[in-house]
């Protein structure tokens, strides 16, 4: 197997004397779609904010490429080649869509043109006038990953894809996420709490328990594992 | 210098410690509950120290009777403070900060003409205070009994306090409310008295801290916004909300301050350095320095939630200029150009101080709008543009030196004071900037030699080509259009979209490699240019300059602009700044009290429109559809 586009090793991190996350490892590879999972305070969000450089882990390292990232600004990884989706949807209220995705190619220094192309991609074309503060929370969520692909990512994280979002544009954003995974050979990493959508989507589910990843493999084994029905599957 | 008198200098300091402390816990105890930062509480302070005054000799001589007028006065303030919280702040908790803090400072404006026309302008000297007139002798230097006194205060409300908040059951619901107000809410905590409980004791640890200060100081009509600014730069390095933390900054200045005094005049490397004359600049460097290593103060914590309620207006659509601006632009400034041919001397005057106006207030509209970054101390870079051109032409600069240099220092200053604003935001930001704006005019007003002090400097005449009023009115005319052209185009551009960005979301922003900090510090320096540029022009129109050109009040002349002209409109701040000089001007002329028209004004435009008057509008827009 080729080199992994993000490789997390051995990371810690604890706020206030809690240990949200212990010595969590982990690899993503070019074209696939990983979950990270646990229950509620697992952890996950704080792997997220590590690895976009939002919180420097107190041990461990981040490498993307084999190039080291650890402990540098959020801007810095962005601009490395790491794109982002939030719980809640982040977006500039004040621009029209369009506006958001220009101001996003342009600071990754891409061509501003492009908007309108990535728009279609994400199936959001139809929008690209409205303002954004106005826009219904699925489509926000859609603005939000045109922009988190808009500097041409090599990983690409998104947290919570489908929270919040009907059952029926469930599956949107990870279809969308399985066609950047195959035609361009991006790596995806993802949490979600709807089961349906991690066995449905995912090549590979990492668990997470208390900080520590207590499981890694295919979805059939991780349904399988005694230990995951325990802490996670409701056991 | 002895050790004895360097000690004394040490308690010097303490005792200034002590009344500043008991200012800066009020204000950062009504802050903490409430989140309102309260300009008026110098206000307050000033009252405490009047009523004293006059209290004083109604009861008489006696130390019974002086300590019964101190307590009296500090209660009478707390009513008033009631009597604020009830009419005014009531009505402002659900409204943008930014707003609270503009209201509060229209009180301020009141309540100074009020005790103009209470008091007089003359200062009034207080009291010797009965048994504590005299001094006590340390190692054979005299200090002051009154100083002992109020050397034991400060320590004594820090411990009154500590008890309250941490042994009572109103200490408790004040801590539930500034942990959590919903919550607290939710839990039955009848939040409306208590806000109104804790603003008065709020005022009246400033009114008590004002009627101790009388016999140390006398009272007078400048005292509100000097020890407001002085409350500011210590409830913010001590951590805004925390009262051990103010009394540790308050400490921590009065300190530094006594030892630059204690130190007088040193030589460093043959060169003698007059320490007394830099506590002020020991007061910034404390600060800087503290903030530079703790943001939020010594013993503050980050904000959870975003720091400020956005204006509405920030979330608005921004629909870019078009051709039918630019015509209109072109029609105004033909209209403008031809105005001297048609108006007398008086309206030509009039209205290059509205385009001087405009230009400043839409420095800070660039700041404020796409920014997201409220000022309360832009005055700085204004004035730190009249001072460098002024400065220049009395070094033999010709004009248009001088009227280059004037954005080129204030882009320098707003460089310095910037990297430390833009690691904050709202309200802490408004605070630091205005704390900043306070130092930079105690300098112009303190530093005769150069600066030419309180009286400033004189005969600043525009070259002789310009000399008539027609042909000066006609460059400033020319200069501000270009400015502003320039100044929409830097908004309307790549830069501006990435400000707004930075401002909508920072953590989108980041995460498409935009640098947040670096963003809102460029657009802080740029505005401080423009700020400056619209100084050096009014250097040149009004022939002098004095330390009012930088002075709080003329910042929020500059945000009463920005707020009246509306935060998103292009020609905002020409409308607002043509409203509010025709106003002002039109006040002053019927009345001395023309202030309380502004303070009226502001109270208006904040109480009818509590989310700003393009917020109004755009209110309405979104209805009539």
């Amino acid at each position: 197997m080729s080199a992994p586009v993000l490789s997390v090793k051995g990371i810690a991190k604890a706020f206030d004397g809690i240990q949200a996350v212990a010595g969590v490892s982990f690899d993503v590879h070019a074209g696939e779609l990983v979950a990270l999972i646990g229950p509620n305070g697992a952890g996950k969000t704080t792997c997220f904010n590590v690895v976009n450089g939002q919180l420097t882990p107190d041990a461990g390292t981040v490498a993307l490429d084999d190039a080291p990232i650890t402990g540098l600004p959020s801007r810095a990884i962005a601009r490395r080649g790491v794109g982002r989706t939030f719980q809640v949807a982040a977006t500039f209220a004040s621009m029209t869509v369009r506006e958001n995705v220009v101001v996003a190619l342009s600071a990754l220094g891409r061509d501003p043109a492009a908007a309108d192309a990535l728009l279609a991609r994400v199936g959001a074309a139809e929008l690209a006038s409205a303002h954004t503060a106005t826009l219904a929370y699925g489509d926000a969520k859609r603005v939000e990953l045109a922009l988190a692909i808009a500097g041409q990512p090599r990983l690409l994280l998104m947290d919570e894809p489908t929270a919040g979002m009907s059952a029926r544009d469930r599956s949107t954003p990870m279809r969308l996420a399985r066609e950047l995974a195959d035609d361009d050979r991006i790596a995806v990493l993802f949490t979600e709490h709807d089961m349906d959508v991690v066995f449905g989507f995912a090549d590979r589910v990492i668990v997470l328990d208390r900080g520590e990843v207590i499981a890694q493999g295919a979805p059939d084994a991780i349904r399988a594992d005694p230990r995951v029905q325990e802490v996670y599957l409701g056991g | 210098m002895t050790l004895a008198s360097f000690g004394i200098q040490l308690l010097n300091g303490l005792a200034s410690a002590s009344s500043l402390f008991l200012v800066a816990a009020g204000l950062t105890l009504i802050f903490g509950v409430t989140r309102v930062v309260n300009f008026a509480h110098g206000s307050l302070y000033m009252l405490g120290a009047y009523l004293a005054w006059t209290l004083g000799h109604e009861f008489g001589p006696g130390a019974a009777a002086h300590w019964a007028s101190v307590a009296a006065a500090a209660l009478v303030v707390a009513a008033l403070g009631v009597a604020l919280e009830v009419l005014v702040l009531k009505r402002l908790y659900d409204a943008p900060e930014m707003l609270q803090l503009t209201a509060t400072f229209g009180i301020v404006l009141i309540v100074r003409d009020v005790a103009l026309a209470a008091w007089g302008a003359e200062d009034l000297l207080g009291p010797r205070v009965p048994m504590l007139a005299g001094t006590i002798d340390l190692a054979g230097h005299p200090f002051p009994q009154y100083d002992v006194l109020l050397i034991v205060a400060g320590p004594l409300v820090l411990g009154a306090l500590t008890w309250l908040v941490t042994r009572t059951r109103f200490g408790v619901l004040v801590r539930a409310a500034a942990e959590n107000r919903t919550l607290a809410a939710a839990l039955g905590v009848n939040q409306r008295l208590l806000y109104t409980a804790v603003f008065a004791l709020g005022a009246l640890l400033a009114g008590l801290a004002g009627a101790l200060q009388l016999p140390r100081e006398p009272a007078n009509l400048t005292m509100d916004l000097s020890v407001i600014a002085e409350a500011f730069v210590v409830t913010v390095v001590g951590g805004l909300g925390s009262i051990p933390g103010a009394f540790i900054a308050a400490l921590v200045i009065g300190l530094v301050k006594a030892l630059c005094i204690a130190l007088g005049t040193v030589d460093i490397g043959g060169i003698p350095v007059a320490f007394p004359r830099l506590t002020l600049v020991a007061e910034f460097v404390v600060m800087a320095a503290v903030l530079a290593l703790k943001p939020h103060g010594l013993l503050g914590r980050a904000p959870v939630a975003p720091p400020t309620t956005p204006l509405p207006e920030q979330r608005a659509l921004i629909v870019p200029a078009g051709r039918r601006e630019a015509w209109l632009a072109a029609a105004l400034f033909a209209a403008l150009a031809l105005l001297p041919l048609a108006a007398d001397d008086y309206a030509a005057i009039l209205t290059m101080d509205i385009l001087i106006a405009a230009l400043f207030a839409a420095s800070l509209q660039f700041l404020m709008g796409p920014g997201g970054m409220t000022s309360f101390g832009h005055a700085a870079y204004f004035g730190v543009g009249a001072y460098a051109a002024a400065l220049a032409v009395k070094h033999g600069a010709s004009m248009g030196v001088a009227i280059a240099l004037a954005p080129a220092a204030a882009f320098v200053a707003a460089v310095v004071f910037g990297w430390f604003c833009v690691r904050l935001a709202g309200v802490y930001l408004a605070m630091l900037t205005l704390a900043f704006a306070q130092i930079v005019w105690s300098i112009a007003y303190q530093w005769n030699s150069v600066t030419g002090g309180s009286n400033g400097l004189v005969g600043i005449w525009p070259a002789e080509w310009l000399a008539t009023r027609q042909r000066y009115y006609l460059f400033t005319l020319a200069i501000v259009a270009l400015a502003a052209f320039v100044l929409v185009r830097i908004a309307g551009g790549r830069f501006g979209y990435a400000l707004r960005g930075a401002r909508d979301s920072p953590l989108r922003a980041e995460a498409i490699g935009l640098d947040v900090r670096r963003t809102q510090w460029t657009a802080f320096a740029l505005a401080g240019a423009f700020a400056g540029l619209a100084g050096g022009l009014f250097a040149f129109s009004k022939g002098s300059i004095s330390p009012e050109s930088l002075a709080i009040p003329r910042s929020v002349d500059a945000l009463v602009i920005v707020l009246l002209g509306g935060l998103n409109s292009l020609f905002g701040p020409l409308l607002g700044a043509g409203a509010f000089t025709w106003l002002q001007d039109a006040a002053a002329r019927v009345t001395e009290y023309w202030r309380s028209v502004v303070g009226v004004l502001i109270l208006a435009i904040v109480m009818v429109f509590p989310q700003g008057i393009g917020g109004a509008l755009a209110w309405r827009r979104r209805r009539s559809r």
